[in-house]
């Protein structure tokens, strides 16, 4: 299998760190060196963060350097944009289209983006971009924490590793009641890759 | 078996295998998951603690190592200085079993008022360290830490940072292995125990012989090892700047030190004459690099990478490229960092701490501060919580406001951090007589760190185990505090007149701001909706802070000011904002 990079960006409270674990998982099932790295500090509390997940024959830092990522997952589109530099030439967005705005633009201090702006920044930086509204999807499925396992779905068409392995991983990780909505979920956004 | 572990949990593990008995620790990140991982998973076979301090924490580990059990204390960098006493002491001791103190340092300050470096402290205390680089060595060094600190009679200090502790890497379990000792009696050893001048005189004498013989054990130590490779260049490095150098320098000539105190000088003064040119990679302070160039050995360090935040691999690579020690650089950078409005943490929706930062903004009250969510209070809007610096502090630092004269303040403090280094200041103020209002924010758990217990909570170690709680008002006028008053932190107005008559007395006085943790409970029963006809866009509900109020693209023609309005997907229903709203334009949204 391939090595590769990826980075998990979103906001604190969107559940990017349970879609890092997953991530992790199913380079370790599929037989690969993997490792990862959370930057959490005080994000639960509605802040940025961002998850390194690398697989490769034998990994040394959990870290990527700007520059190497080969998949982008963004939960949200501001910290996609956020985050492009750490994209390598020739490499993927996964994006979710539904905005959470920062308290600077919610009290009205700084403005959100233009849709345009992001999507042509995110084009700029990557050969390929899947752009998509993930929490409309998950709020089909029934339940808005599942919007990350719906990238995940999306991401699972970009690699090798078998299908199977991607639902074991979830299983492991979401809640016994909530599998049948997350696999759903999962499955939803397999549609999209 | 394998599984992909976080340093933290791979800590835990491993004590756990090496047969740990008593586990105690103080919550701080990024050290906190090592505690809630062994209650979680080997709370049947181990005792596992959260103590109030970390200096109580590492006393307890200390009373129960003296009895024969294996003991393991974790703190975060900064809770180092509290437990550093106990160390001290312990170093001299020993104990009759294994002790490991585990510190989580947070080079980067992802969460800390400070990017202190605690390896010093394993000097300071004359102790061996260990530092792992991955989840793999965190369980292996924990077992041997454990080997070590019976083998020497000495507690093993084990360095983690943020980068291990909270990163994920494949890891291989093993089985646990119990402690054959078993003691009947506390023992009356007091030569050995008793740290009174006419013992510890000859214990120090035995700690200098005792570091001179790990030094002397670290050189055939298998964790220290040497990577020969290209012999141009070889670089010192140890923990996780270990697996940044594999990436960045991935043939050059490593010398890994597992143990890095006290250090092997045979093996590194073999290895420096082996290689042309000899670098030290560490990040924050230079503490291999001063021990190597005592030794005599010349390398560079400092001098070309920088004491402050993570030494990144990119960072590295920048600096390696710069000055000549690689010639190819492996990056492609296919963009350029944008200027994006920054994402910055604040009070959650439904925050208990909320109203208190309003009314303390205000009426620009001065207010020395604490450790825990509510220094999210110094955070625009509110600005309102005007010092930080550690635990306790606010108290003894309202106390000096007072000494002073300048004003009458106040003070914010968490109910855990009240416990944990509060009361001794608070009684200092009584005695002394002096003039101030100490807010304990008392939202009946440690949020910040994760919802651990504390003494003013009802279950301890998991929520399931039910506890004694202390009640904080009959505790503080226990202490001799004549003016209390306990408030309901959702009440705008009671918090208000609460804090103007704790301020219009003439002594200590303390306001106890009531209301549960919002994440605790995560209920909401109801929510909030801004009624646009009545909203005249003065924006005062921005002012309380909270991430479910934003503007609307509705504007007040007369002034051209937006209008608020409230999402209803982050909206916890506190009713904060519609007690602040001067037009009542804020009301109970109809289902």
């Amino acid at each position: 299998m391939k090595n590769i990079n990826f980075l998990i960006v979103g906001v604190g409270g969107q559940g990017t760190i349970l879609a890092s674990d997953i991530l992790a998982e199913v380079g370790m099932l599929a037989g690969m060196d993997s490792k990862k790295s959370d930057n959490m500090g005080l994000s639960v509390r509605g802040g940025s963060v961002s998850s390194h997940i690398r697989w490769g024959d034998k990994i040394g830092s959990p870290l990527s350097m700007p520059g190497t990522i080969d998949i982008l997952m963004a939960s949200e589109p501001l910290e996609g944009m956020r985050s492009l530099h750490f994209l390598r030439k020739g490499s993927t967005i996964v994006a979710n289209t539904y905005r959470v705005p920062p308290m600077l633009v919610s009290t009205g201090q700084a403005e959100y983006p233009s849709v345009e702006t992001i999507d042509k920044a995110m084009h700029d930086a990557a050969d390929k971009v899947i752009a998509y509204d993930a929490t409309a999807i998950s709020l089909e499925v029934g339940n808005v924490k599942t919007m990350n396992i719906v990238l995940l779905g999306t991401i699972s068409t970009l690699t090798d590793a078998p299908v199977e392995l991607w639902e074991k991983a979830i299983t492991k990780y979401v809640p016994a009641k909530a599998l049948d909505k997350n696999l759903k979920a999962f499955h939803a956004g397999r549609e999209k890759g | 078996m394998k599984a992909l572990l976080s340093g933290n949990e791979a800590i835990a593990r491993g004590a756990y295998e090496a047969g740990v008995q008593v586990i105690t620790g103080y919550p701080g990140t990024p050290s906190s998951e090592i505690v809630k991982t062994s209650a979680e998973l080997y709370g049947d076979e181990v005792y596992v603690e959260w103590s109030t301090n970390e200096k109580v924490a590492l006393d307890a580990a200390a009373g129960a190592a003296y009895s024969g059990k294996r003991t393991m204390t974790t703190c975060k960098q900064v809770g180092m200085n509290v437990l550093s006493e106990a160390l001290m002491y312990t170093s001299y001791t020993g104990a009759e079993a294994g002790m490991v103190v585990v510190t989580c340092d947070d080079p980067g300050l992802f969460s800390s008022q400070n990017e202190q470096d605690n390896r010093f402290y394993a000097m300071l205390a004359k102790v061996p360290m260990l530092e792992p680089a991955d989840s793999q060595e965190a369980k292996d060094f924990m077992k041997l830490s454990y080997e070590i600190s019976e083998k020497f009679d000495v507690p093993v200090l084990f360095r983690s940072v943020m980068r291990i502790s909270h990163c994920k890497t494949v890891c291989e379990l093993g089985e646990r292995t119990e402690n054959p000792k078993h003691l009947d009696k506390f023992p009356r050893n007091l030569p050995k125990y008793n740290c009174t001048a006419m013992y510890a005189v000859p214990m120090h004498a035995h700690i200098e012989q005792r570091l001179k013989d790990m030094a002397e054990y670290a050189e055939t130590l298998p964790i220290n090892r040497v990577e020969m490779g290209d012999t141009k260049l070889g670089i010192v490095t140890s923990g996780i700047c270990y697996s940044y150098v594999k990436d960045v320098w991935p043939n050059a000539s490593i010398l890994k030190l597992g143990m890095t105190y006290p250090l092997p000088q045979k093996m590194i003064k073999d290895f420096a004459s082996k290689v042309d040119k000899l670098i030290v990679v560490e990040e924050l302070d230079p503490f291999l690099e001063n021990q190597l160039k005592i030794m005599g050995v010349d390398c560079i360090g400092k001098e070309y990478f920088p004491p402050c935040g993570e030494l990144l691999p990119e960072t590295l690579m920048d600096i390696a490229l710069e000055k000549g020690l690689l010639d190819k650089d492996i990056r492609a950078k296919a963009a350029e960092p944008h200027e994006l409005p920054a994402r910055s943490p604040v009070l959650c929706a439904g925050c208990p701490h909320r109203s208190t930062y309003y009314v303390l903004a205000k009426h620009d009250v001065a207010c020395t501060g604490d450790i825990g969510c509510y220094n999210l209070g110094a955070q625009p809007p509110f600005r309102a919580q005007h010092t930080m610096g550690a635990m306790g502090a606010s108290i003894g630092q309202l106390h000096g406001m007072s000494i002073a004269g300048v004003e009458v303040g106040c003070c914010t403090i968490g109910d855990s951090t009240f416990f944990h280094s509060g009361l001794a200041p608070l009684a200092n103020m009584v005695h002394n007589e002096s003039r101030g209002c100490v807010i304990i924010m008392d939202n009946y758990t440690t949020a910040m760190t994760g919802h651990q217990d504390n003494p003013s909570t009802d279950y301890r170690v998991l929520r399931t185990n039910k506890a004694r709680k202390i009640e904080i008002e009959p505790l503080v006028r226990a202490l001799g505090v004549k003016m209390v008053k306990t408030v309901n932190a959702f009440d705008v107005k009671e918090v208000e007149e609460g804090l103007k008559e704790c301020l219009a007395y003439d002594g200590p006085s303390v306001l106890i701001t009531s209301g549960a943790c919002f994440q605790i409970h995560k209920k909401i029963e109801r929510i909030f909706e801004v009624n646009t006809d009545k909203c005249i866009a003065c924006q005062q509900c921005f002012k309380a802070g909270c991430p479910a109020i934003m503007i609307s693209d509705e504007v007040n023609p007369k002034t051209g000011k937006h209008k608020s309005r409230i999402d209803p997907t982050l909206c916890a229903g506190c009713s904060v904002c519609s007690q602040i709203c001067p037009v009542k334009a804020i009301t109970v949204k109809e289902a």
